[in-house]
This record gives C-alpha cells, sequence and structure tokens, in this order.
C-alpha cells in the first residue's frame, strides 16, 4: 500500500521533468531524424528524399568532407578531438600536481580557473585582440616582432593552416580550469601514507608520479577526458565568434556545419543530417558515461 | 670522512630539490603568465581612447598613462548595452530558479520515493547529457510556433530549464542520497507529508547543493550565446552576448567598444567567481569523482 502510494507520488513528482525532457530532448530528436530524411527550404520541408542528404554530406560536400586529401568540417572537428583533450587534460593535470607544492597554489589555480566563467563570446573577442594581425594590437605577434628579427606579422585566424590551431588554443585556454579543478581534488585524495612509504621503498619523484599518482587517478582523468571529447564534438560559438568558420569555411566544425545549414542557409532537412551524424558521433560517448555511473554506484 | 660526505650528499640533494623546485616556480608562473595576459590586455584597452589604441599597443599604457572611461559609457547608453544588461538578468534569473524548483522535485522522488524503474529511468536522463541540443533546436521552434510562443521570453526560459535539468538532477540527486535516511522515516511517523519533507528538511539541508547548482545555471545562462540566437526572434530581447557579436559584426577592429562591451559581459560571472569561488568548485568536484 505504502509502495503504491509511493509510486503516484514519485511520478507525480518527475511530471514536470518527464513533460520537459519529452518535450525537449526526446520528441525533438526524433523529429530532427525525420526531418533529415526530406530536403527544401524553411523549417518544413516536404520532400521525401531518404538517406540522400547523408550520402550528399559525405561524398559531395568539399565543406564538410573532402576524404583525400583529408579536410573539411568533419575533419577539422577530428583535429579538435585530438588536441583540446589532450590540451585541458595534459596542463590540467600539469597544474593539478604542480600547484600542489607551492605557498601560492590558490592564486594560480584561480588565475587558470578564470576563464571558464567568461562566454565564448567574450572569449572570442578576447582571442581575436591577442591573434591580431596588426603588432600595435595584438600582443602575440608584438611579442614575436620583438624577439624574431625579420619577423613578418602573421594573421593567426585569417590563415588556413593555422586557423583551427589558434582556436583550440583559446578553447584550452577556456576549458583548462575545469579539469584542472576536477584532477587537483582527485590528486589532493590520494593517501599520502602510501606515496611516504613508496618514498621509503627508494621510489623517485617520476616513479611515484607515473606508477602511483596517475593510476590511482585513472578514474577521474578518464572523466575529464571522456568530457572533454563531448565538449569538442559540440564546440560550436568559440568558432561563430572568432572565425565565423572562416577563411574561407576553413574552420568549420560539424556544429558550425549545421548552424550555417539550418539558420542561414534555411536548409533544414539537409542540415538536421548533420545533427544526426553529431548525435551519431556522440552515441559511444553517451554510453562510456551511462557505464561509468552503473560502476560508481556499486561501488 | 664518511659523515663528510654524507653531509655533501645531502646538500647536493637539497641544491637539487631547491633547483626542481625553481623549475616549478618558473613553470607555473611562465603558465600563470599566458593566462592573465590575453584577458589582461583587453581589460588595459577597455580605458583606452580609440587614438591611443591605434598609436601604441596597451603593453604601452601604462608608460603613457592615458586613461578613459568613455568607452564603457559609449558602449552602455550610446550602443545600448545597457538594455542587453537588463535583457540578460531577465533571462537569467527564470532560467536559474525554474530548473532547480523542478529538479528538486524529481530528485526527491528519485532518491527519497524509491519506485520501480527508477534507476533506469535515472540513468537515461543523465545520458541526456550528452544528446548534442543541435538535435533539438529545430523541432523546439516549430513547437513554439505551434504554441504561438515565438518572440515571448517564455521560450528562452523553457530551453533554459529544459536544458538544465539533466545536470541539476544528477546534482541534486548525488546531494541527497548523503542525507541520513532516518530523518525521513522519523518525519514521516510524526505525520510530515512529503512536500513537507521536501521543503523542511531536504531543501534547507540541501542549502550548498542548490548553492552550487544556482550559480552553474546562473554562469551557463548569462554566459549562452546559442540558444539567445536561435530562440530569440524580437531583437529587443537580445542579452549581452548577442550584442557583443552583433559589435564585432558592425565594428569588427573597433577594440574600444568592443573590449568595454566584453568587459560588461564578464563583470557579473567575475563578481560571483570572486564571491562564491568555494561553491562552485564544490559543485563541480560533487558528480565527477567517487573514488
Amino acid at each position: 500500500m505504502i509502495e503504491r502510494k509511493n509510486n503516484l507520488y514519485a511520478w507525480l513528482y518527475l511530471l514536470p521533468a518527464l513533460i520537459l525532457i519529452g518535450g525537449f530532448f526526446i520528441y525533438p530528436v526524433i523529429q530532427t531524424f525525420r526531418l533529415s530524411l526530406y530536403s527544401g527550404l524553411g523549417f518544413n520541408p516536404t520532400r521525401f528524399v531518404g538517406l540522400k542528404n547523408y550520402f550528399q554530406l559525405l561524398t559531395n560536400d568539399k565543406l564538410f568532407v573532402s576524404w583525400f586529401p583529408p579536410s573539411g568540417a568533419l575533419f577539422n572537428n577530428v583535429l579538435w578531438l585530438l588536441l583540446y583533450p589532450l590540451g585541458v587534460v595534459g596542463t590540467g593535470l600539469i597544474v593539478a600536481v604542480l600547484s600542489d607544492r607551492v605557498k601560492y597554489e590558490p592564486a594560480i589555480k584561480a588565475v587558470i580557473f578564470l576563464p571558464v566563467m567568461i562566454s565564448a563570446t567574450a572569449a572570442s573577442v578576447i582571442f581575436r585582440f591577442l591573434f591580431s594581425p596588426n603588432p600595435d594590437i595584438g600582443a602575440l605577434n608584438a611579442f614575436l616582432v620583438k624577439v624574431i628579427p625579420n619577423f613578418q606579422p602573421v594573421p593567426w585566424l585569417g590563415r588556413a593552416s593555422l586557423v583551427n590551431f589558434a582556436t583550440i588554443i583559446a578553447a584550452v585556454w577556456i576549458g583548462t580550469g575545469l579539469s584542472m579543478t576536477i584532477l587537483s581534488a582527485a590528486y589532493k585524495s590520494i593517501d599520502r601514507g602510501i606515496l611516504e612509504a613508496a618514498k621509503i621503498d627508494g621510489a623517485n619523484g617520476r616513479q611515484l608520479f607515473w606508477k602511483i599518482c596517475l593510476p590511482m587517478m585513472a578514474n577521474p582523468i578518464s572523466f575529464v577526458t571522456v568530457t572533454a571529447i563531448i565538449a569538442s564534438l559540440k564546440v560550436l560559438a568559440l568558432i561563430l565568434v572568432m572565425t565565423d568558420g572562416g577563411p574561407r569555411g576553413k574552420s568549420r566544425v560539424i556544429a558550425f556545419t549545421f548552424y550555417q545549414e539550418v539558420f542561414r542557409n534555411h536548409y533544414t532537412g539537409y542540415g538536421s543530417a548533420v545533427a544526426m551524424l553529431m548525435l551519431l558521433l556522440l552515441f559511444p560517448l553517451m554510453l562510456v558515461q551511462i557505464k561509468r555511473l552503473k560502476k560508481e554506484k556499486k561501488r | 670522512m664518511n659523515s663528510i660526505i654524507t653531509v655533501k650528499k645531502k646538500e647536493a640533494h637539497k641544491v637539487r630539490s631547491i633547483l626542481k623546485q625553481g623549475y616549478t616556480h618558473v613553470f607555473l608562473l611562465f603558465l600563470g603568465l599566458i593566462w592573465i595576459i590575453p584577458s589582461f590586455g583587453l581589460f588595459v584597452t577597455s580605458w583606452r581612447s580609440r587614438a591611443e589604441i591605434a598609436a601604441s599597443g596597451w603593453w604601452t599604457a601604462f608608460g603613457r598613462g592615458k586613461f578613459t572611461v568613455s568607452n564603457y559609457a559609449e558602449v552602455f547608453l550610446a550602443q545600448g548595452f545597457f538594455h542587453n544588461f537588463i535583457n540578460s538578468i531577465i533571462i537569467t534569473i527564470p532560467s536559474v530558479i525554474f530548473p532547480i524548483l523542478i529538479a528538486g522535485f524529481a530528485a526527491y522522488a528519485f532518491e527519497c520515493l524509491r519506485f520501480k524503474g527508477g534507476n533506469a529511468l535515472f540513468l537515461a536522463i543523465i545520458a541526456l547529457l550528452v544528446i548534442p541540443l543541435q538535435t533539438t533546436w529545430v523541432p523546439v521552434l516549430r513547437m513554439y510556433r505551434f504554441l504561438n510562443l515565438s518572440g515571448s521570453w517564455l521560450t528562452i526560459w523553457l530551453a533554459h530549464t529544459a536544458y538544465g535539468l539533466p545536470f541539476a538532477i544528477f546534482l541534486l540527486k548525488n546531494f541527497f542520497a548523503d542525507i541520513p535516511k532516518d530523518l525521513f522515516s522519523s518525519a514521516k511517523i510524526d505525520g510530515c507529508s512529503n512536500l513537507g519533507i521536501l521543503f523542511r528538511i531536504v531543501l534547507p539541508i540541501s542549502t550548498p547543493a542548490i548553492a552550487s547548482l544556482g550559480i552553474f545555471q546562473f554562469v551557463w545562462t548569462w554566459n549562452d550565446l546559442m540558444n539567445a540566437l536561435v530562440f530569440l526572434a524580437d531583437p529587443k530581447k537580445y542579452p549581452l552576448t548577442v550584442a557583443i557579436q552583433n559589435l564585432l559584426g558592425q565594428y569588427g577592429s573597433e577594440w574600444n567598444l568592443l573590449s568595454a562591451g566584453a568587459f560588461i559581459a564578464m563583470f557579473i560571472p567575475l563578481m560571483v567567481f570572486f564571491s562564491l569561488q568555494r561553491f562552485f568548485v564544490k559543485g563541480i568536484t560533487a558528480g565527477s569523482i567517487k573514488g
């Protein structure tokens, strides 16, 4: 009896959340899949084309993907997927471990964390300014002109070969604080007794780090890595404001292609296919996160 | 003889450890500089006149000593950022309160009213955290059109509330899990209803979790650009982030205006950070590491 009453209350309390989740996640994802099978201009594409949007996207859209040599939004996103997690997890880990040894730990951590609070929009302004090709404006070019003789100022965001690295650097600047915070908490929770014991047994600093600290931080490291991979696959606002996909579409990523096709070119069906492809790429990561949660529960 | 050797060894060790510490300091300070210079440069620039910015780099500004507040005045008044600032506040406040309330009920159901299928449902909701919002925008917009909501504040409030729910439920449920269950049973015996337990016991105890959740949701809605671009059809309702993007489109190299605009948008999140850092860090670490 009590159980049935509990059940009733539980569903009643869940109702608002379930309605919103149904209306803003479940139903839209199904609809987006349906839309991805249609073609036409505007929000109500009516011509059913089956999987044609997907074929077009993967074989005939040079800005989205060109297989050989590899280029386009898809491969730019692969670059993001490799470098962004490496940047935020690597730097975050180094700061977490090194700052533990110094007195000004709170200060250095605050400095690294500050960009997390800033909007992608403001960060984009900051980096457009830093990367400005005018050496009287952009600090990076000014610095390089001073240090390297005969250095020609570089348009970091205007050159196709550099633009993706420049935007990824900005993203790492934004995101490192988050991974640092998590990794630092994990590092501090390592039992100091174990480290002391290993030291007495003659382990040096490097061994302590690689053989003890790192394995004991495996869970949080994999958590921040997966989180960073997910973020790298979703990146949009930063690129929209910093480069608008340019120069000549060379800094486009998957989410940018979606935005461009749906909200600027009004190819809703085609853009929906891009979104579904994004979901497909993120799906394995969803399974990884669920698995982790289940494991944590058992402990 | 022996003792001299050990002393020498000890000294060498000391020198080496100081050297090592030296590397740590140099590296951390170098990293700190890299992290602070980009925003610091823009901050200095926001206090320089257009002519000054054109004449020399911000790093020479201290020698010249010519600073002005006119950029902030112009952006705030002439460029209408005051209006956008108010819009950001109008968007943010309900977008913070709604999800906390709705997630509070849901987390209570999951944690305190254990029911059949609850765990599976909870995992399914957490899985939604991974879904890219891009897959939802178009159908949600069509739904708004169908419901005749286009152009109203409700569009952005509802979107932020719904998109914030999975994380909010996750954080609150994790926190509720640590509340001793005896508290509930004794309250129930005393005749306290579920609503009473939630509002008189669970939520008051959870103040720290609610605070960090509130800060998270606040920062994320205040800084949001994409949802505002997608859902706000009316330019009169644009928040600061959209205003900056428009400023960039119009005056891509008017750094006096852009820098001041960016700092107006950053002001409140930075204040929040400096005053409430504790809660924020707690919120980040809460759900992420357990052993």
